[in-house]
């Protein structure tokens, strides 16, 4: 594993660095817990990658962050505001300050290329026409798709159409940019070139980024510091190095890839045996 | 707050007109803000009315056909067939073309904005713009809405005309009544609260019909079952809503 960037170094503890800070949540759904007692934090100008097995609760933390739900105890603090605490206007101001790229982009489908990624523009801005265009052909220019910019959603591949939501997700300059899983289901060049784009996006404009996978190895090139979440709480945190270094089974099954473990290849059943003897007894 | 899966099928249905009712709300205040866009009103007009205008004229002259001839056999029981247009005309205003016509917009045009909003659900487009702090309330439902809500009463204006040429097509040139008195009749006979009943109709039915479209899919599970349940739930629950209340304000204008 490569340690990347030099600001993988930068100090950890100032206050002020800190973009998103969750303390000790609790959140549940329908009765089933999803976090009893997450702390994370995601620091100004670094990556941050959040991983974890299927179904732990990895989007629910970034609707969490983003206000699209609230946790039932415990603190989300973005930029030093619990996001509970804010009306909706105030959340919509919050929000205009973060890009978010969703799993399978997100596109507004009856829009083409070009007037997805000028959406925000025309919605939060009186920016003339000439200058909308500029933008938005620079922002396509940078993620390499300023020639499909008359294309719709539906003649993009898996790969063009996230590259069409990551030029949309940073048109309006946001500090914090949040992935939702950007590498499912893409093949090997798509997948090199999203984490191309999201180092690049990081150093270039200083955003804060938060990537949630569970691309383990593809993560561990980029991020600068990595949190493993599972049965609802931080299992491990640190650099990714750090992170390969741990002992605790949960994250040794979880870099390895073993399909058993802390985490069981078989579900809850009655023993096997005697569910087969059951039934030859009828 | 009651887990809607656990309540009962009476406490289910009230959360739901009340969700509706509080969706409503926030629909009506959202349209001011969407009629400072035009464009989108315009362009959703044409989706569900434009759109609807075939299906409506064929089922309007068909009903229009069905009742010249349903009506010239029993008027001329009576030998009274110069009324037929009279007939034809206060059965098409007052209730058949409002009714009719609603029962096939929920059927095309809200089934369609049920379905095109829940794939927006189900794919994190509507999110995305939440996300983009941008209302989608106010960039997609309320224009939508808008556009079911003034399509509707143009539409049953276009029903009535087809079924009013249906009609005479059959009662005048194939059943012979004497064309005179099928239009004269018809305008001496109807009267201005004929119409306005039949506009009230139109325009209560579009404001339910649209309303119950947008909810559904506004409110649809983020899957492909979701999305289907949602569509059937627009259409059984606008053709009921749409019967009951065609009988509320029938009875209300007698």
């Amino acid at each position: 594993m490569t340690e990347p960037a030099s600001q993988a170094t930068a100090p950890l503890d100032a206050a002020g660095d800190v973009v998103v800070d969750a303390r000790d949540v609790h959140y549940a759904i329908g009765g089933r817990k999803i976090f009893s007692g997450l702390t994370l934090r995601a620091r100004r100008g670094r990556i941050t990658a959040v991983m974890g097995p299927s179904g732990t609760g990895k989007t629910t933390l970034l609707r969490l962050i983003t206000a699209q739900a609230y946790a039932d105890s415990g603190e989300v603090l973005v930029w030093g505001r619990e996001v509970a605490s804010l009306g909706r206007r105030e959340v919509f101001a919050m929000r205009r300050r973060m890009g978010m790229l969703f799993q399978n982009g997100a596109l507004l489908t009856d829009l083409d290329v070009f007037e997805n990624v000028a959406f925000p523009l025309r919605e939060h801005t009186n920016l003339s026409e000439p200058l909308i265009r500029d933008l938005v052909l620079t922002k396509l220019q940078a993620v390499g798709l300023r020639g499909a910019a008359r294309l719709l959603p539906s003649e993009l591949s898996g790969g063009m159409a996230r590259r069409v939501a990551l030029a949309r997700a940073i048109v309006m300059d946001p500090e914090l940019l949040i992935y939702d899983e950007p590498f499912v289901g893409l093949d090997p060049i798509g997948l090199g070139m999203i984490l191309r784009l999201i180092q690049m996006m990081n150093e270039a404009l200083g955003l804060t980024s938060i990537v949630v996978s569970h691309d383990v190895h593809e993560l561990a090139t980029i991020a600068h510091d990595s949190y493993l979440i599972s049965e609802g709480r931080v299992m491990a945190s640190g650099t990714p190095r750090e992170l390969g270094e741990s002992g605790s089974p949960i994250v040794r099954q979880f870099l390895s890839g073993s399909p058993d473990g802390p985490v069981p290849f078989h579900y809850p059943a009655p023993d096997y045996a005697e569910e087969l003897l059951e039934g030859a007894g009828r | 707050m009651t887990d809607g899966r656990r309540a009962g099928p009476i406490s289910r249905g009230l959360q739901r007109i009340g969700a509706t009712a509080l969706f409503a709300f926030r629909l009506l205040a959202a349209c001011g803000p969407a009629l400072a866009r035009p464009g989108l009103i315009v362009e959703q007009i044409y989706n569900a009315g434009g759109r609807s205008l075939i299906i409506i004229m064929l089922s309007g002259m068909s009903t229009g056909a069905v009742l010249g001839l349903q009506g010239y056999n029993l008027l001329q029981r009576f030998g009274s067939t110069e009324v037929l247009g009279v007939a034809v005309a206060l059965s098409l205003l007052r209730e058949l073309g409002p009714v009719l016509t609603a029962l096939l917009f929920a059927g095309r045009a809200g089934t369609a904005l049920t379905s095109e909003i829940g794939l927006m659900r189900a794919t994190d487009q509507l999110t995305a713009m939440d996300i983009m702090a941008v209302d989608p309330v106010r960039y997609v439902a309320a224009p939508r809405f808008l556009g079911g809500f003034i399509a509707m009463p143009l539409l049953t204006a276009v029903f009535n005309i087809a079924g009013l040429y249906g009609a005479q097509l059959i009662g005048v040139q194939m059943m012979g009544v004497e064309r005179g008195s099928f239009w004269s009749q018809m305008q001496s006979s109807v009267e201005l609260r004929d119409v306005t009943e039949g506009i009230v109709k139109s325009l209560v039915f579009g404001f339910l019909v649209s309303l119950i479209a947008v909810y559904e899919g506004y409110h649809t599970d983020a899957t492909a079952e979701g999305v289907g349940l949602a569509t059937t739930r627009t259409v059984v629950a606008s053709s009921v809503l749409t019967l009951v209340v065609d009988y509320m304000l029938t009875a209300a204008f007698l």
